[in-house]
């Protein structure tokens, strides 16, 4: 196994562009995902027509940006100015009713809108500001109570100012190994494949778990590498914290990478070139992205898709990673996704050996006609 | 002690790769495999090296600690240099120490090899990933050496050193079986075995052989212009006509020649059918 190990060690010491790619990539789509993948909307263009348009638009504060009063026109002018991309808000200020448009075709800003305008219909500020008008107009002394309660006082643990890249960056690191591990790992059998070496391995005295293990070793060391810069860069660049214990998030890090490139090598024992390896590799890798409830909760998947991402790590790996570094879940609370990833590593690694074990032992029959046949070794 | 093969059938799916094929490979002798492509001489090899399970027969052959195997491919590693390839063998064989260094040394200063030891796989010629997946595979000392074409495609001077090697292997007493093409390099074995769409079409020593070759063979100067050009080939700037029965006529000019293994060879897989050497299995 050592002889495997030092071997794929030396390859990929050789190969620098894939170790460039390994080291520099996961920083880079960590900065990339971490900006970009965001959906906090800090800004809301807004225009206000109508009557009371002016009246209106004293009151659009932040995140509103207005972009213009018109208190000329009417709905028609609001609808073009949204369908032009003026604004993602117009508002129809009349006399007796308002009237709020929101560009549905931009899905965040308009969920942003739309509860900015819930808060604006009523919010502490205003009904302080009403109670203020009320006791100028009311005799000295006069006491003011509002018959409906008022709204509940909102405080929001673990992420209070719910920032996308505390949720995200947790979650974006397995996207990460899940990248690194699973697409160059996936390499792994077809180079020896295509070099002809394969054929030598399978007479060379070394087991399947020999190779595998070989296979593995230095991705899971530059993977553990990659792991611990992006969540350092993670914290350094987004403030994420970690409430939660180091050694958790490692052991579960550790489990994860391990299922992660076992599906590579998977992969790369079953693929016949490189370019099926990587058509493979994104085949599994792109549902996790999707389907692992780094983007999209599981509870919103209809049922039978959120079944696929019950059987994919990421899924695990993103509650760990959440769990520890957000909530500072202990081990009671997270013995489920780590038992799950470890019952997944297991049949993973259970298929890759007995793949690895038919690859270095081909039989070229597919009748099932080995019965005849014997092999008789002599004792070393 | 001996090494070797009998009854051995492969099939890949429907296709007959080898048919009940025997070879019998004692210590210390160099056998070769010839035949054209398709033969079967690679997956005899496979076979025999334990690269590849058939359906059925029996395979004997030393422990894989004790087998050395060259790929037709050289299964030299591009992306390692020829000391780390040689150095991954050694360790996959358990062979280390002073005895390592000093059988690599003289293996890599016969075979020209000791001044390329930091340069890659992908940076030899043909023939230098030809010697180095040579020595890789006797580095260990091994019983049975199984080489798959070690001297296609390499220059004379390169396969003067890989039969250096081939023969100092044999000299330590390993069990030698090469798969070859040139049969001036079948011919240094003790014997050979002619392989033909799997099946074995003659074995034995080189004179067995030329010797077992049915009908007659004839020398002209021109190709013959009916049917018979089937049975014709070229040697040299004359031509060589066939007959499969032994006692026809000369063809007007065309004279009596005395077969070597070349003709022999050539015959036999015109003939195309099985015809038992006397001495049994090669």
């Amino acid at each position: 196994m050592w002889a495997m190990i030092v071997k794929e060690f030396l390859q990929l010491r050789r190969d620098r562009r894939t170790l460039a790619m390994m080291i520099v990539l996961p920083i880079m789509l960590l900065v990339i995902f971490g900006y970009a993948a965001s959906f906090d909307v800090s800004k809301i263009s807004a225009v206000v027509v109508g009557p009371e348009a002016k009246s209106f638009s004293q009151r659009l504060k932040s995140p509103f940006a207005l972009q213009g009063t018109y208190p000329r026109q009417g709905v028609a002018a609001a609808r073009r100015d949204l369908r032009d991309g003026k604004a993602d808000v117009a508002v129809v200020a009349d006399a007796t009713q308002t009237l709020v448009l929101i560009n549905g075709a931009d899905l965040f800003t308009a969920r942003a809108a739309e509860t900015a305008i819930a808060r604006l219909a009523m919010s502490q500020q205003d009904l302080a500001q009403l109670k203020a008008q009320l006791q100028t107009l009311l005799p000295p002394g006069t006491a003011v109570t509002f018959m409906t309660p008022l709204p509940p006082r909102v405080d929001v643990l673990y992420n209070p100012h719910l920032k996308t890249a505390l949720v995200m960056v947790p979650g974006l690191a397995g996207v990460i190994l899940v990248f690194i591990g699973t697409l160059i790992a996936s390499l792994g059998v077809v180079r020896e494949r295509q070099a002809g070496t394969l054929e030598q391995l399978a007479v060379m005295p070394l087991s399947p778990w020999d190779v595998l293990i070989g296979k593995i070793a230095p991705y899971f060391l530059v993977a553990a590498v990659d792991l611990a810069l992006v969540l350092g860069v993670g914290m350094w660049l987004f403030g994420v914290p970690m409430r939660g214990s180091w050694g958790l998030l490692i052991l579960g890090a550790l489990l994860f990478l391990f299922v992660t490139l076992s599906i590579g090598v998977l992969i790369s024992s079953v693929s016949q070139n490189q370019g099926q390896a990587i058509q493979l590799a994104m085949l599994t890798v792109l549902p996790q992205i999707l389907l692992s409830g780094l983007i999209f909760p599981l509870a919103s998947m209809a049922a039978g898709v959120r079944w696929i991402a019950y059987i994919l790590p990421l899924t695990y790996f993103v509650e760990i990673s959440r769990g520890v570094m957000l909530l500072g879940q202990p081990i009671g609370d997270l013995w489920r996704p780590f038992l799950y990833l470890a019952v997944l590593g297991a049949v993973v690694v259970t298929f890759a050996t007995l793949r690895f074990h038919r690859l270095l032992n081909p039989s070229p029959g597919h009748g099932g006609g080995r019965r005849a046949a014997s092999a008789r070794e002599a004792r070393p | 002690m001996s090494w070797g093969l009998v009854g051995v059938t492969v099939r890949f799916g429907r296709t007959p790769a080898l048919q009940s094929v025997d070879l019998e490979l004692p210590a210390g002798e160099v056998r070769v495999v010839v035949g054209g492509d398709g033969a079967g001489k690679t997956t005899l090899l496979k076979a025999a090296a334990g690269a590849l399970h058939p359906e059925s027969g029996e395979v004997s052959r030393p422990a894989a600690t004790r087998v050395g195997y060259l790929p037709a491919s050289s299964g030299v590693y591009p992306d390692l240099s020829v000391a780390e390839n040689l150095q991954f063998a050694a360790a996959a064989y358990g062979v280390a120490g002073e005895a390592l260094r000093a059988r690599r040394g003289m293996l890599l200063a016969r075979a020209g090899l000791d001044r390329v030891e930091r340069r890659l796989g992908s940076e030899l010629s043909g023939g230098m990933r030809q010697k180095l997946g040579v020595i890789r595979a006797m580095l260990h000392r091994p019983d049975l050496l199984v080489l798959d074409e070690p001297t296609t495609g390499v220059d004379p001077m390169s396969r003067r050193d890989l039969w250096w090697l081939i023969a100092h292997a044999a000299a330590e007493g390993t069990a030698v079986l090469i798969a070859t093409t040139y049969l001036d390099e079948a011919e240094r074995a003790s014997k050979l075995l002619l392989l033909d769409h799997g099946r074995a079409l003659a074995a034995g020593t080189a004179e067995e052989v030329v010797q077992a070759m049915p009908g007659r063979l004839w020398t002209g100067d021109a190709k013959p212009a009916d049917d018979a050009a089937g049975r014709a080939w070229r040697r040299g700037r004359r031509w060589r006509l066939w007959s499969p029965d032994g006692d026809a006529a000369p063809p007007q000019g065309w004279q009596a020649a005395a077969p070597d293994l070349q003709d022999a060879v050539t015959a036999l897989l015109l003939g195309g059918e099985l015809r038992p050497v006397e001495g049994g299995a090669a």
